[in-house]
């Protein structure tokens, strides 16, 4: 069936089995590579995107439930040329190793710092105890969610 | 552009940027890696000057991209981002086999490979400016591709013109002095990170080909499991649904559209006849000791049983290593894409040319016709699903004629990669009246299936095996004479014996490989990993007898300067308080703070590396609290002091995890860690001790391994420090809390 999905500003209609991961209709039909599927199951934060503010598990969510809501995915905050701050905060830090993790690390903090300018560091950690980074560069992205957190708060 | 007919100088002028992709249709094979020993081979300079250098080492994200950049701008006396580097595609760069084991800064920063026609290159084109210029080598200077006399200059552009160097690379050309350097050894930011950031960056995952569709495989229940049903007619009219493949034991379903793919693998019909039960987990270890093995002695100096028994002081102590996973946080995929007898594949495996000869068994073709391009794929640290669903792709693309994508589910990438493999480790050793080791031996037992595929072993890895190709053969049988010259690349041989880095004279290590239920391979630091944790556990052990301080009495016992000199340097930074464990005053209930040392060579040649932990341990509920790391690194001449760091603290977060939670577990017939709630990774937001890496940059000699270095010494770093704390010692990985609870309520 016909469902209309708004992602980074853009608005899509999709023929979609109304029960597909959101993940799909995003990796697949619109060929964004930010999102990406991890697990499957909501365990690690691969898939996650930003559904009216809210940090979603795109691969156990489906399209149909995020109709017409303003879905935000890592490309839509900024580019190469012109990164977000968050993302500008992890060139600075050099946060990254294989990068798969990247898109769960920087979706997930900007949704809770957003909420929370003047979360502490422990509420920084408890809000990350949900992704993942198996190459474990967490020292240095959780520098650069803080660098983004004391920017954001000013 | 056409595959058949590109060469790699059609390839330079045609590519914008990396990502090409090649059109199969025409006829003829598919071009060959070149010569390793010609210069046009690694280095291609084109008519505006820029310069494009080919690796056969990949970037995984430990930043070897970035470091072999540098080391080509180095060599030729050019900006950074004058050069660009293409690695691992079957077609174009050079084969260097694996990129794995620590090895890319040893195979291309040394005196060969990439540094060498670096070199190479350098000084021809200083001998061709000579020429032009009509001015002597030695009055010439060259800076950012210009090569000048002072009046009189010329670009390499010029020079080169286009045209190929025809060059052999010289061994004897000379490699800049690393107290020259501006451009290696420096921190250059990672030219990757802003697409990572930004989700520009084309994983493995996101290679999308016109008509490409999607694949899944269903796997069996447990490894050695046979197919015994499938109804295809349980997914007919689902819509998308393009194949149900069957061959031997594999199956898989391609779909129009990943959704409709994962649809239907999981509602066909299959039935499975079992495998062999599995070993009983509570007794696993202990039967390794029993199982028929293949068995070497890499150290005998032929008196320890004499030494052991002459009523000295004894100790012994057992050690026991889980299996562990990569898990790597991405489920593996591939794309491949097969038309009659030809091939292009889309892979993360570490080794293209060997996924290259393997998948032509598995597909029947030549491997001539088959050209295998790498992409990076979720964090690798050995053999993840990679491989295996690379073999998936291509079997399935066969299968329909069209280019298929396939990635894994999550369990199974977990229930069916190449474990890292677990161990039992038995130490004994005998101390003298003056608190002296006077003999070590060390015996271990390791199970092992399969491994990396190489040139002809597809079966060593599940799909392959599905498909009917067996693993390598386990031949069990006795152990040879001890080789003169000792080979530590598993650091089987502790430190502290005369016969590697240390003093002590005698020593025996023997070695029991044995069979397992389950596939093995390399996971970052393999076998030198458990080795090392029971090695430098079992040095503290020692120390502790004798009441010594843990780093005086390691010191004590080596002879090899630089190791010592890594151990100092780690101790010096974390103001290490000189003193025997465990921690005088520290009392037996609530919180107690500890600390603890482990140093070792790795691989015996490639790394020296010490780590210092400060520790909490709550002896109420078992939990520990890692407050520092301090870890210190000598591995020659530093390329990149941010990569080297970056590597060195990933390397200790990560060896903490698989300290503190990781194991694979099994039940009577299938593994069941097969998700992240039941294998135990420690997550992004724990509380990250803070780690201090401690890097001695030397100024010549040769460049070593950094990405397994810090790793290998966490768990006994970790395990000595909560001796240091409790007076418990604990010998089984990982650390949980029921083990340290144990342990504690078995101090004396």
């Amino acid at each position: 069936m016909a469902i209309t999905l708004k992602v980074n500003g853009r608005t899509h209609t999709l023929d979609l089995d109304p029960a597909t991961p959101l993940l799909y209709a995003l990796s697949d039909d619109l060929q964004l590579n930010g999102p990406k599927f991890g697990c499957g199951l909501g365990q690690c934060g691969a898939c996650t995107v930003i559904v009216k503010g809210q940090a979603v598990r795109s691969c156990v969510t489906t399209v149909k439930s995020v109709e017409g809501a303003d879905i935000t995915t890592l490309e839509g905050l900024g580019t190469p040329e012109k990164p977000h701050p968050i993302q500008q905060a992890f060139i600075d830090q050099q946060a990254a190793q294989c990068g798969f993790c990247v898109n769960a690390v920087i979706m997930t903090a900007k949704a809770f710092l957003d909420k929370n300018p003047k979360a502490t560091e422990a509420e920084i950690q408890q809000a990350m105890s949900g992704v993942l980074c198996r190459c474990f560069t967490s020292a240095r992205m959780l520098r650069a969610i803080a660098q983004y957190g004391k920017a954001a708060a000013r | 552009m056409n595959i058949s007919h590109v060469s790699r100088r059609d390839f330079l002028k045609a590519s914008g940027g990396l990502v090409v992709t090649f059109s199969l249709r025409a006829q003829g094979p598919v071009q060959g890696s070149p010569e390793m020993n010609q210069l046009d081979s690694w280095i291609a300079i084109a008519a505006d000057g820029s310069i494009t250098a080919f690796s056969g080492k990949e970037e995984l994200g430990q930043g070897i991209s970035t470091a072999q950049q540098q080391l080509v701008a180095e060599e030729l006396s050019v900006p950074f981002s004058r050069v660009r580097l293409i690695y691992c595609d079957t077609a174009l760069t050079p084969d260097q086999a694996h990129t794995s084991g620590s090895q890319s800064h040893p195979a291309n920063f040394n005196s060969s490979n990439l540094a060498q026609a670096g070199a190479t290159a350098r000084e021809a084109l200083f001998r061709m400016a000579s020429q032009r210029l009509g001015v002597p080598v030695d009055r010439l200077t060259a800076s950012d591709g210009v090569i000048s006399s002072g009046s009189k200059s010329v670009t390499y552009g010029q020079l080169v013109e286009g045209k190929k160097f025809s060059l052999a690379l010289d061994p004897n050309a000379k490699r800049k002095s690393p107290k020259t350097w501006t451009v290696l050894g420096k921190p250059i930011a990672r030219p990757d990170i802003p697409d990572l950031v930004t989700g520009k960056f084309e994983f493995v995952h996101n290679v999308r080909l016109p008509g490409m569709l999607h694949g899944r495989v269903v796997r069996p229940p447990s490894v050695g499991a046979s197919l015994a049903n499938v109804d295809e007619g349980s997914v007919a009219g689902m819509p998308g649904v393009v194949k149900v493949f069957v061959k031997k034991n594999f199956i898989g379903v391609v779909a129009q559209k990943p959704w409709q793919a994962i649809q239907a693998a999981a509602k066909l019909k299959v039935t499975w006849n079992p495998g062999p039960a599995l070993p009983d987990p509570a007794t696993f270890h202990d039967s390794l000791r029993k199982l028929p093995a293949r068995d070497a002695l890499m150290v005998d100096s032929g008196d320890v049983d004499a030494r052991l028994s002459g009523g000295a002081t004894v100790l012994k102590a057992t050690y026991l290593h889980p299996y562990q996973m990569h898990g790597s946080m991405g489920s593996s995929c591939a794309v491949a894409d097969v038309q009659g007898d030809r091939a292009t594949i889309y892979s993360a495996t570490q080794a293209v040319w060997y996924q290259k000869s393997t998948s032509a068994m598995i597909l029947g073709l030549k491997p001539e016709n088959i050209h295998v391009i790498f992409r990076r794929g979720s964090g690798c640290y050995g053999v993840n699903g990679a491989d295996t669903v690379t073999y998936d792709a291509a079997i399935l693309s066969q299968a329909v004629g069209k280019p298929v994508r396939v990635q894994l589910t999550r369990k199974d990438e977990m229930a069916f990669e190449n474990y890292g493999p677990a161990y039992v480790i038995d130490q004994r050793a005998s101390l003298d009246a003056g608190g002296n080791i006077t003999t070590w031996e060390h015996e271990s037992w390791s199970p092992g299936m399969g491994n990396r595929p190489g040139t002809n072993r597809p079966g060593n890895i599940i799909t392959g095996s599905l498909l009917g190709f067996p693993p390598a053969e386990f031949a069990p049988r006795p152990a040879g004479p001890a080789p003169a010259r000792v080979n530590n690349n598993s650091n089987g041989v502790p430190s502290y014996l005369a016969q590697v880095t240390g003093t002590v004279q005698s020593g025996r290590v023997v070695t029991h490989a044995v069979g397992s239920p389950f596939f093995t391979g390399p996971l970052r630091s393999p076998s030198r990993l458990q080795n090392t944790f029971a090695h430098e556990s079992f040095m503290d052990e020692l120390a502790a007898r004798v009441k010594a301080d843990p780093v005086q009495f390691r010191l004590r016992h080596l002879r090899d300067a630089r190791l010592k000199e890594v151990l100092e340097a780690a101790a010096k930074t974390a103001n290490w308080d000189t003193r025997p464990s465990p921690k005088p005053g520290n009392r037996k209930t609530g919180m107690a703070s500890g600390r603890g040392a482990a140093c070792v060579l790795y691989e015996g040649d490639n790394g020296y590396t010490s780590l210092i932990a400060e520790i909490q341990v709550d002896q109420d509920t078992g939990k520990i609290v890692v407050k520092r790391m301090v870890a210190a690194s000598d591995v020659g001449p530093i390329s990149n002091p941010d990569g080297l760091r970056n590597q060195v603290e990933g390397g200790a977060l990560q060896g903490l995890s698989r300290c503190l939670g990781e194991e694979v577990t099994w039940d009577h017939e299938k593994v069941t860690s097969i998700d992240w709630h039941s294998y135990h990774s420690l997550p992004l937001g724990f509380e990250v001790p803070k780690i201090e890496a401690v890097l001695i940059n030397r100024s010549e000699g040769e460049v070593m391994g950094a990405g397994e270095t810090s790793i290998t010494l966490v768990a006994a770093a970790i395990g000595n420090a909560i001796f240091d704390a409790t007076g418990a010692r604990i010998r089984q990985v990982p650390f949980t809390a029921d083990r340290i609870k144990a342990a504690l309520a078995a101090r004396a």
